[in-house]
């Protein structure tokens, strides 16, 4: 092992024991977003982390991931409610009480009123306003304010998945009396009751803030401010973490721009790594000859060796773990052993390989010449195409990528003008049931583009989504991963991202979580300098 | 002089018009819309409503035709409508960007203008001698190396060179400051990429000016001026020069208003927030309004800047009159 892998260990380790030291106040943080400036600046309508990694600081939301464990897939804590509520008439009704004394920036009382405006925005869009993530609460029936202080959530059926959607980074809390008179004021403009104040924004290049005295939480957030540096090129950010012209960039580097800073900078620069609720899923278009036929698509992914390919690629890419459908560290995800029987998930290549040139042979397919299409996004999307590629060359199939830039591969995806492709699918809070439905039909989750049919894989979510007990649960889960990589053989996903942040070893306080669109708030952050 | 002038911006509208249309017709070729982009790039889900209306909130779901009028009518009244991405008028998108795009192209066209001409003036003076092979190769040298490798390799220099050299590594700031508010950083920021744009503009009008300047150096009228017993100084700068700059303006001209915005990745490789990154972002997202105003803009600066350089053709040159 070469000194500069020493050296990383020994920042890594050195990082665990600041969570212990007292937290010094003051100073700017300088961070870059890898990306170019974001659409609006409304957080209910768009979807782009570069939206969010400006904004989050200045708002609050109703509940979230614990700051302080954010890598869990389960501890869900209060922000702007005293208590997290226990679920009454029969998992039907949940009641928050809010916090007393919280102002938005202007100096205005933060209510329940607010909290139920801006979740009816999300939940229940008014005409003329877009919500990115309305579908994601089919079970929300009404939202409501019966005081000033309580909130109540009446829910369809009772789903175990309702507080994980809860804890959406998105769902910022807006005026209700900036809604009622302008619904699209947030769209241009900031104004919440967040760590931190709005100070200014450079279009396209920079995003400024400064603490909020009045913030709920004593002595947060540590940061007199803070500015939000646009930098897509990954190369500059390197550049600039070196030259301290930035402290960090939170969504996340590949492992040779880690490398590259840990050798440069020594004990300067601490690295947080982290599995990330993020993958690619490899998608034969079931309307397609000859993926109509499940043996063809089961051979494909039976030439796939993700275990050696796992061992590879992490070292170039920012794919490390092997995973079924559910996100690795979620109690709900399968183990190996309850993946091993998967085609896509031997061990036993050789025997899988074999059965796969079989497959073939017996539904006439030998020889196959495709194309598969890909989004021009090295990391890691066109470096996991490659890797396939190489997989199913060994099975005598013969594939060339398509890569093209994301509009097209949207809408080629979207018109299903693509015999193979590679999705994306990046999710949030671990939400394991919300999540996993993005491998229903098209006609029920019209994000997912293997056009395919399966009303039994159907009925099993539908019965997963109201299972309240976690253990029938994770056994509905697992028939339902049985149908989608099993019996149907319907998408394969593919290796899931792996998280590398690097940072200076100034910047203290802030833990990674299995999202970058996680603990953005920067309220806990402080600077050892 | 005023008639031509007249004549040459009435000429203008035909031009615009023209690329107007092309812009139009060849964003609505290209698969894929802004909602799509902007909706499912992250790979995150969204609600198919939103999508319905996002592309309501744009106009993209209204017919191509009445899309068409309404650029074109708002071209007539100077009005380039909202950027479909950010939702901001696009004349603040591309205002935003502007100064740091300009303030790179002068300081290139300063850097490159003091090189070339005298440079390649007495490259040609000294043909064939050392000096000549020497200004040679460093023109050559010019061309052939792109722009935004010179780029990223002074960068990693100047880093590693002021780490070797403090023990703290240095860069050009990555965020833009208005000259007015901090010329320093200001300064810091725009200079490196000046020189690197500036080295390749400075090769190409170097290599120009001493071509020029050797045919010019032939003419008779020089042998007349030297046999008039005029000395060197006064035959090279009030004879020799003056007639040699005119094909070097014309490029000088063509140049910069490439600089405008098409810096496309000396833009990224500096991190800085100007046109041609507006450009690429712009198409990239599919911002339809975005783009036709940006290409209208680069167009406007193509068809000012030949205007500009076919009236300093007159001043350079007398007997060029404009009829």
């Amino acid at each position: 092992m070469r000194s500069w892998f020493l050296k990383a260990a020994l920042a890594m380790v050195l990082a665990l024991p600041a969570a212990a030291q007292t937290p010094k106040q003051g100073g700017t943080l300088n961070y870059m977003i890898a990306a170019d400036g974001g659409p609006s600046l409304d957080g209910h309508k768009e979807t782009t982390y570069a939206v969010l990694h400006a904004t989050a600081p200045f708002y609050s939301n109703l509940i979230r991931v614990n700051p302080e464990n954010p890598s869990s897939t389960t501890d869900f804590i209060c922000d702007l409610c005293t208590e997290m509520p226990k679920p009454t008439n029969g998992g039907l009704t949940y009641t928050f009480k809010i916090r007393k004394g919280v102002k938005f920036h202007d100096g205005s009382p933060l209510t329940a009123h607010d909290v139920a405006v801006s979740w009816n925005r999300i939940v229940f869009p008014p005409a003329g306003v877009s919500s990115a993530r309305e579908a994601s609460y089919p079970m929300v029936e009404s939202i409501e304010a019966p005081d000033d202080t309580t909130v109540v959530f009446k829910l369809k059926f009772p789903t175990l998945s309702f507080m994980p959607a809860l804890a959406d980074p998105w769902s910022y809390i807006f005026s209700a009396k900036v809604l009622e008179k302008d619904q699209h004021f947030y769209e241009r403009n900031i104004m919440g009751s967040g760590p931190f104040k709005f100070s200014g924004y450079e279009i396209g290049q920079a995003m400024h803030g400064v603490r909020n005295p009045d913030y709920y939480y004593p002595g947060q957030p540590h940061l007199d401010g803070f500015n939000a540096i646009f930098a897509p090129k990954q190369q500059t950010r390197v550049d600039a973490m070196r030259a301290d012209r930035a402290a960090l960039e939170f969504r996340g580097m590949s492992p040779t721009a880690r490398d590259q800073l840990v050798k440069e900078l020594g004990d300067q620069v601490t690295v947080q790594e982290s599995d990330w609720n993020c993958g690619n899923v490899f998608t034969p278009n079931h309307k397609r000859k000859p993926f109509d036929d499940v043996r063809v698509r089961r051979a494909l992914f039976m030439a796939v060796d993700q275990w050696k390919g796992a061992e590879a690629l992490r070292k170039i890419a920012i794919v490390r773990t092997v995973g079924g459908i559910v996100y690795p560290g979620s109690p709900f995800a399968a183990t190996k052993d309850e993946l091993a029987s998967f085609p896509g998930y031997a061990t036993d290549m050789e025997k899988s390989r074999a059965e796969a040139r079989r497959l073939l042979k017996e539904a006439g397919a030998e020889g196959l010449t495709l194309e598969m299409l890909n989004r021009n996004v090295d990391q890691p999307y066109i470096i996991v195409g490659t890797w396939l590629v190489d997989e199913f060359r060994k099975i005598g199939v013969t594939v060339t990528q398509n890569i093209v830039p994301t509009g097209p591969w949207l809408d080629k995806m979207r018109t299903g003008d693509f015999a193979l492709a590679m999705e994306a699918n990046c999710q949030m809070v671990v939400n394991p049931i919300a999540d996993s439905g993005r491998y229903l039909p098209h006609e029920i989750y019209k994000e997912n583009f293997a056009y395919h049919d399966d009303p039994v894989q159907v009925d099993i979510y539908n019965k997963m989504v109201r299972e309240t007990d976690p253990a029938k649960a994770r056994v509905l889960m697992r028939a339902y991963e049985k149908q989608v990589l099993d019996i149907g053989a319907h998408q394969l996903p593919t290796l899931w991202f792996y998280r590398v942040v690097p940072m200076r070893s100034y910047v203290k306080g802030w833990k990674i979580g299995n999202s970058h669109y996680l603990n953005q708030n920067l309220a806990n952050i402080w600077l050892d300098r | 002089m005023y008639q031509y002038i007249i004549k040459r911006v009435l000429l203008t509208i035909p031009t615009l018009f023209g690329a107007a249309a092309l812009v139009f017709l060849l964003m609505r070729l290209i698969p894929g819309d802004i909602c799509l982009v902007r909706l499912g790039g992250g790979g995150a889900s969204f609600d198919p409503k939103a999508l319905i209306a996002c592309h309501a909130e744009i106009g993209v779901d209204r017919p191509v035709i009445v899309q068409f009028l309404e650029f074109i009518w708002g071209l007539c009244r100077f009005d380039f409508g909202t950027s479909m991405w950010s939702g901001k008028p696009v004349a603040t998108e591309i205002l935003a960007r502007l100064p740091i795009s300009l303030e790179i192209a002068l300081l290139a066209t300063t850097v490159a203008v003091s090189i070339a001409i005298p440079l390649g003036a007495i490259s040609a003076l000294k043909q064939n001698t050392w000096i000549d092979v020497f200004v040679r190769i460093f023109a050559i040298g010019g061309i052939a190396t792109p722009s935004f490798w010179l780029g990223i390799v002074s960068v990693l220099l100047v880093l590693d060179v002021t780490g070797w050299a403090t023990g703290t590594p240095w860069m050009p700031p990555i965020d833009y400051v208005p000259i007015w508010k901090d010329p320093i950083r200001n300064l810091s920021m725009a200079i490196l990429p000046a020189i690197t744009v500036g080295y390749r503009y400075a090769a190409v009008s170097m290599r120009m000016t001493r071509s020029a300047m050797l045919e010019v150096m032939r003419e008779d009228y020089i042998r007349t001026a030297r046999a008039k017993g005029l000395i060197n100084k006064i035959i090279i700068n009030r004879h020799a020069l003056k007639n040699a700059l005119l094909p070097v303006v014309t490029l000088i001209g063509i140049e910069f208003a490439f600089l405008i915005g098409g810096l496309v990745v000396t833009e990224q490789v500096f991190n800085l927030n100007g046109v041609g990154r507006l450009f690429v972002q712009a198409v990239q997202n599919q911002d339809y309004t975005l783009t036709q105003a940006l290409v209208m803009l680069t167009v406007a600066i193509f068809v000012f800047t030949n205007l500009v350089v076919d009236l300093l053709y007159g001043w350079l040159d007398p007997r060029i009159r404009f009829a």
